[in-house]
């Protein structure tokens, strides 16, 4: 599998490190209600198809948001944080 | 006060020459890593001569700089100084070898999963990559020469890895191996 960074291009996936759903962008607000709190901890879509992931590249220290897809490995495009946020 | 004596991480273990390759010393006289603050990109690349790009290695007043991040450069040469930008020195902090010979290349594919063919690293270029577990930068001085820049804690384990690379190439060579 290669992955690719938005800053460094086409890299194996040994460079990378998974951290999970990119959910941890979109943070409620700390005075937000216990229930959307609970909801972020611990719940999890598990869609069959296009997701939006949080990868780590080791070498240039960034992270990125992978959108793959889980019916078929294919990542349609990775974007850099500053990206994803906008 | 004592003057002490700097030494190099590499002291008395380079250079290493395996069949067609030799591991030599490569320390510049300092190293400085440079980041621009936000919205100061072109002002740092106008104190500095020059900003690498992703990649890239450029000639700065300074030496040389490396893409070692997103807006971030290593500059190999003297000791730099830059407003606008965090700058920090890393001279005692990361050792540059390089390794040279016809099989260079042969021994890099040994232990980085880093595309090594010429349309993916030319001369000239820059990549951070891993060697072996250890996060490194590799830059591709030319056809045959590579610089490798690893933090200097881990010498011992940079020297283990690619002499243990040397040998085996050396003698796949010697089998009449491809």
């Amino acid at each position: 599998m290669r992955l690719t960074c938005p800053h460094c291009g086409d890299r194996d996936l040994r460079e990378f490190t998974y951290k999970g759903d990119a959910l941890a962008l979109s943070r409620p607000d700390p005075a937000a209600d216990s229930k959307i709190w609970d909801d972020y901890l611990h719940n999890r879509d598990n869609p069959a198809g296009v997701t939006r992931e949080l990868w780590y590249h080791a070498p240039c220290g960034g992270w990125m948001v992978a959108e793959r897809d889980t019916t078929n490995h294919v990542t349609t495009r990775t974007l850099t944080l500053a990206e994803a946020r906008s | 006060m004592a003057e002490l004596i700097a030494s190099l991480a590499t002291e008395g273990r380079l250079p290493l020459e395996i069949g067609t390759v030799v591991l030599e010393d490569a320390q510049p006289e300092a190293i400085t890593w440079v980041a621009y603050l936000d919205r100061k990109k072109s002002a740092v690349t106008r104190a500095l001569g020059g900003f690498p790009g992703p990649g890239a290695v450029v000639d700065v007043k300074a030496g040389r700089a490396l893409s070692v991040g997103a807006g971030q450069a290593m500059i190999l040469g003297a000791p730099v100084a830059c407003d606008g930008a965090a700058v920090v020195d890393q001279s005692d902090a990361w050792i540059v070898v390089a390794l040279d010979g016809a099989d260079v290349r042969d021994v890099l594919a040994r232990l980085t999963p880093l595309d090594l063919r010429d349309e993916a690293l030319p001369e000239g270029r820059t990549a951070r990559t891993l060697i072996g577990h250890m996060t490194a930068s590799v830059t591709r001085v030319s056809a045959y020469r590579y610089e490798l820049m690893v933090f200097r804690s881990m010498t011992a384990t940079l020297l283990h890895e690619v002499e243990r690379a040397m040998t085996h190439v050396a003698a796949r060579r010697r089998l009449g191996a491809e």
